[in-house]
């Protein structure tokens, strides 16, 4: 009898069914009488593709839903999508180009944010929920409890007045049911008619499937709704049939039909589609789910927390979600899965049918091309309406882009974008605006103002002390004739194909640009991040603008992402070219045009850091001279700590405890330059005020509840606040400048006898400081009252 | 007989295919077919796994890996006691994978959510180069880390087919 092996190639376990393997049917077929027999194989084979299809089918539908049909798809997929790319690994895997590289305490602790929302420690991804009620905006968010990767999620929570200056509070859901047992995810508020919140969100069960859930405050008059209730009936929403048990999350804030229901959108797939599924609801416990989809667009993927809103068309105010009316235009964004980004799209919604079209097909939501919130790192981002100031805002995850053992040793891994304002840009009508809420202002310290003309191929040092906590907000202007040459020169093309990613970052010159700031940069600039326009000319003989980062030069570490990020930004008719960045340690946030583009970047530099980090200002044209007029403010730090009781009312107090060794590991820092501290209680104080180096580079101190004794005590002079001192008599025994005071208000500090001030003390001018004691509830007795309610103190 | 012969040979025919095809189909769209056929087939429950499944195989390969690089490393520190400072950072690399990168990917693959597995896997990687260059082209762990970088590379390209 004919062994199989005879008709069949040889196969061990490793061999591939390739399809060479019909080649060697024949062969074996020439041993035998070929008229009696190759019928009967030639059957066989048929069979055998024949099985071997229907196997194959079998195999992939198994499978849930992702599996291309060709491999050169997936391979397009594979080919480096993500940031987190085979380019940074192939790069290392040179070895004898790689320069051995290993992070320090010093390096990495510098890297945590002083004024981006991020948790005392560990993981943290998708903004949750975010919300204004009773006078606080509430802030949850995805978060590990146990590591600096992701796992383990629960929602963490913070509050603040002012979006800016944010309170730990304890967490506010974890996975404590069937129906979220693997998982509290993403999810969205919803303000009833009457006021009340509902919050659904997205629980992986024990049998790891994606279904939506229900919770609400468990306490309507808790301000700070610290706990939340789910309802007893969860789990809301399980997948529908045909979407995958894995494939159904992140539901968003509900709005309100004509019809005075509740509608509902959640984003998911079907195989290589990106959709949004769309469910109406009156009591937020059962749904009825549309048949058709609020929207879909092919080869887009996963659509992750997909977020739906309107946008006035007139007006520069934000809209509840409910909104609807012949002046809106209606916003559809999604995070792709597949890329990490978010995309956004505008377009017409059709309320009787809850359907959604774009106004531009060809840049649909999650199409390459199509239109980011920020072209940086950006992602899971979310909007809420904020009925207290009527604005819309919206939050970001930013990641980080180092290596996870650097995320295991500094403790801690993401931050959230500074909170933005988004409307629809009524000039361009094409694309959002964006613009950091105006809160962030209250961080505005000391600030420089510069006007500089700088040549072709210029860098100049800008100098504004220390370069870690900047606002700035910057004017460009090309000189005319150098943009008429360049302009009216025919034999210059229009360059099409510029992008940033291409283009080969910040030192590619090109004729009108590139120019800009260069932050987080050392001094012989052998670390620095470049965020700059560069000016080619476009289409229809106009002139294009870009406007990027570039990341690539920003440190010596080798196991960091460097990417080089940015876009294409309007520049409209009779408008200047404008940017505005926010430097916070490791962390760059990049706008332009007003927010027409934005781009945010993590950065981690090793040894611009602390008192070595530097500011400069760049013109890499060849041609051109720019004129740049900017202002660059210090900020301050927001100083996120635990809430305490003493947060009602009373200004913050930080979690940094002053004590005698604080001082003295303070005074080891050799390059510190700038000191933000806020000072919980009085042990070592003292120690730390009379301290001649440590009081020189404070900038700020706040002080709470302490028993201040001391009246030899040193002020920097550009010192803004020192309030809540029941026990301090005097501030220094003589006058002091105060070059940027203009107005001291005494509280609460019935001792205080004097104040430094002379006549020359305050901002120079005939205006003279402003001394309000009035707010000082009690005084140590009327001779100490006596010298402040007179206007004895002339200055 | 001849039908009989026809029955054993379509039998064949049929395991033959279908044993071999899901694993094929995935790793031809890896970048090194050979060694994801390999890794896989060498697990039992590979044959009867979906795509999740088959990540979770070689995310375990990863751990397997990781392990017994470690101990390699902690060998080294006798043997060749003047690359402490590499080994040390190796070390550290190393155990990063074993208690964040793969509890990380096993995770999330389980859950849905792949993306995270991907971040993961692909540090694995890092990790490994980074542990690698810290020798300055004189390393005693090459192969070892060169299998963790092909292995990564593998590994994510499978998990990129679940996003």
């Amino acid at each position: 009898m004919a062994s199989t092996e005879a008709l069949l190639p040889v196969t061990s376990r490793q061999d591939p069914l390739s399809e060479s393997r019909s080649d060697q049917i024949p062969e074996t077929r020439q041993r035998r009488p070929i008229k009696v027999h190759l019928a009967v194989y030639s059957g066989l084979l048929l069979i055998a593709l024949y099985v071997a299809l229907i196997v194959t089918h079998d195999g992939s539908t198994a499978q849930h839903g992702a599996k291309d049909e060709t491999s050169t798809e997936s391979r397009a997929r594979l080919a480096g999508v993500s940031e987190k790319s085979n380019d940074r690994v192939s790069r290392l895997s040179d070895d004898r180009k790689v320069e051995a590289f290993a992070w320090n305490n010093t390096m990495l602790s510098w890297q945590r944010t002083a004024f981006h929302f991020q948790p005392e420690k560990n993981w943290m991804n998708d903004p949750n929920g975010p919300l204004f009620y009773k006078g606080w905006y509430h802030f949850f968010y995805q978060y590990n409890p146990n590591a600096a990767v992701w796992g383990d999620i629960v929602w963490g929570h913070a509050v603040s007045k002012d979006l800016i200056h944010w309170l730990y509070l304890p967490i506010a859901m974890v996975p404590d049911q069937w129906y979220d047992a693997n998982g509290v995810w993403t999810g969205s508020a919803t303000f009833l008619d009457d006021g009340s919140i509902v919050m659904l969100y997205t629980g992986s069960t024990d049998k790891f499937v994606q279904v939506q859930n229900l919770a609400y405050p468990d306490d309507p008059s808790d301000p700070l709704l610290l706990k939340w209730a789910k309802f007893s009936g969860n789990p809301v929403l399980v997948p529908p049939p045909g979407i995958g048990a894995k494939d159904f999350r992140d539901p968003t804030t509900a709005w309100k039909t004509s019809t005075g229901k509740w509608r509902i959108t959640i984003g998911s797939k079907i195989n290589r589609t990106g959709i949004s599924l769309i469910y109406d609801t009156t009591d937020f416990k059962t749904y009825e789910k549309h048949d058709t989809l609020l929207h879909q667009v092919p080869n887009t993927g996963m659509w992750e927390c997909v977020d739906f809103y309107p946008v006035s068309k007139t007006q520069v105010n934000g809209l509840d979600t409910s909104v609807n009316g012949p002046d809106v235009k209606h916003v559809i964004k999604a995070s792709m899965d597949d890329t990490r980004i978010d995309h956004y799209a505008i377009g017409t919604y059709y309320d009787s049918n809850g359907t959604w079209v774009p106004d531009n097909p060809s840049i649909d939501v999650g199409i390459s091309t199509a239109l980011r919130y920020d072209y940086g790192k950006f992602y899971a981002s979310k909007t809420f309406y904020d009925q207290n100031k009527g604005r819309r805002i919206l939050w970001g995850w930013i990641g980080e882009s180092d290596s996870e053992d650097a995320d295991v040793q500094k403790g801690w891994s993401s931050v959230q974008g500074i909170p933005r304002t988004v409307v629809l840009d009524t000039r361009t009508r094409k694309n959002l605006v964006q613009w950091p809420v105006e809160e962030i202002k209250s961080l505005r310290l000391s600030s420089n103002k510069f006007d500089m003309t700088i040549g072709p191929g210029t860098v100049v040092p800008v100098d504004v002390g220390s370069a870690t906590q900047l606002d700035i907000e910057a004017e460009f202007e090309i000189k005319t004739e150098d943009l008429k040459l360049f302009f009216d020169d025919d034999s210059v093309e229009a360059d099409k194909k510029f992008s940033c990613e291409t283009s080969g970052g910040s030192t590619a010159r090109g004729a009108l640009g590139p120019f800009g700031f260069s932050v987080l940069a050392d001094e012989s600039l052998s670390e620095q991040t470049p965020v700059y326009f560069y000016v080619t000319k476009g289409k229809h003989s106009k002139l294009k603008t870009v406007f990027c980062t570039d990341t690539s030069r920003s440190t010596m570490a080798n196991d960091v992402v460097k990417p080089i990020y940015g876009s294409f930004v309007p520049v409209l008719k009779g408008e200047k070219l404008t940017m505005r960045i926010l430097v916070d340690h490791s962390i760059v946030e990049g706008f332009a045009q007003g927010g027409r583009t934005c781009i945010t970047s993590r950065v981690y530099p090793t040894k611009a850091i602390y008192g070595a980090t530097k500011l400069f200002l760049f013109n890499n044209a060849i041609d051109a001279t720019v004129t740049a007029s900017f202002k660059v403010w210090q900020m301050n730090s927001a100083f996120i700590h635990p809430y305490s009781q003493d947060d009602i009312g009373v200004p913050s107090r930080s979690g940094v405890r002053v004590n005698p060794n604080t001082v003295e590991e303070l005074l080891v820092l050799e390059h510190l330059e700038i000191l933000t501290i806020g000072i919980g209680n009085d042990s070592g104080l003292d120690q730390f005020l009379s301290s001649h180096k440590l009081m020189r580079c404070t900038q700020a101190m706040k002080f709470n509840n302490c028993r201040l004794q001391s009246s030899d005590v040193s002020f920097l002079a550009g010192m803004e606040k020192l309030d809540n001192l029941p026990e301090l008599k005097n501030i220094y025994w003589r006058p002091l400048p105060f070059p940027c005071l203009t107005k001291i208000r005494v509280i609460s500090c019935p001792k205080l006898r004097k104040l430094p001030l002379n006549s020359k003390s305050g901002p120079s001018g005939e205006k003279g400081l402003a001394i309000d004691a009035k707010a000082n509830r009690e005084w140590e007795d009327e001779a100490t009252k006596a010298c402040f309610v007179h206007p004895s103190i002339e200055v | 007989m001849m039908m009989m012969m026809m029955m054993k040979v379509m039998m064949m025919v049929t395991v033959m295919v279908s044993e071999g095809s899901i694993i094929e189909q995935t790793c031809k769209e890896t970048p090194d077919f050979n060694l994801c056929v390999s890794l896989l087939n060498s697990d039992p429950r590979g044959s009867s796994a979906d795509t999740s499944g088959l990540a979770l195989i070689l995310i375990d390969k990863i751990k397997v890996l990781t392990t017994k690089t470690l101990n390699e490393i902690n060998g080294l520190y006798k043997k060749r006691p003047e690359l402490k400072r590499a080994l040390d950072e190796c070390s550290r690399r190393y155990k990063t994978i074993l208690n964040a990168d793969v509890p990380e990917a096993i995770e999330a693959i389980s859950k849905g959510v792949p993306k995270f597995g991907e971040d993961g896997v692909i540090d694995a990687g890092v990790e490994a180069s980074v542990c690698e260059g810290g020798f300055k082209g004189r390393s005693p762990l090459t192969s070892l880390t060169k299998s963790m970088q092909k292995i990564s590379n593998v590994t994510r390209a499978i998990v990129r087919m679940l996003l």
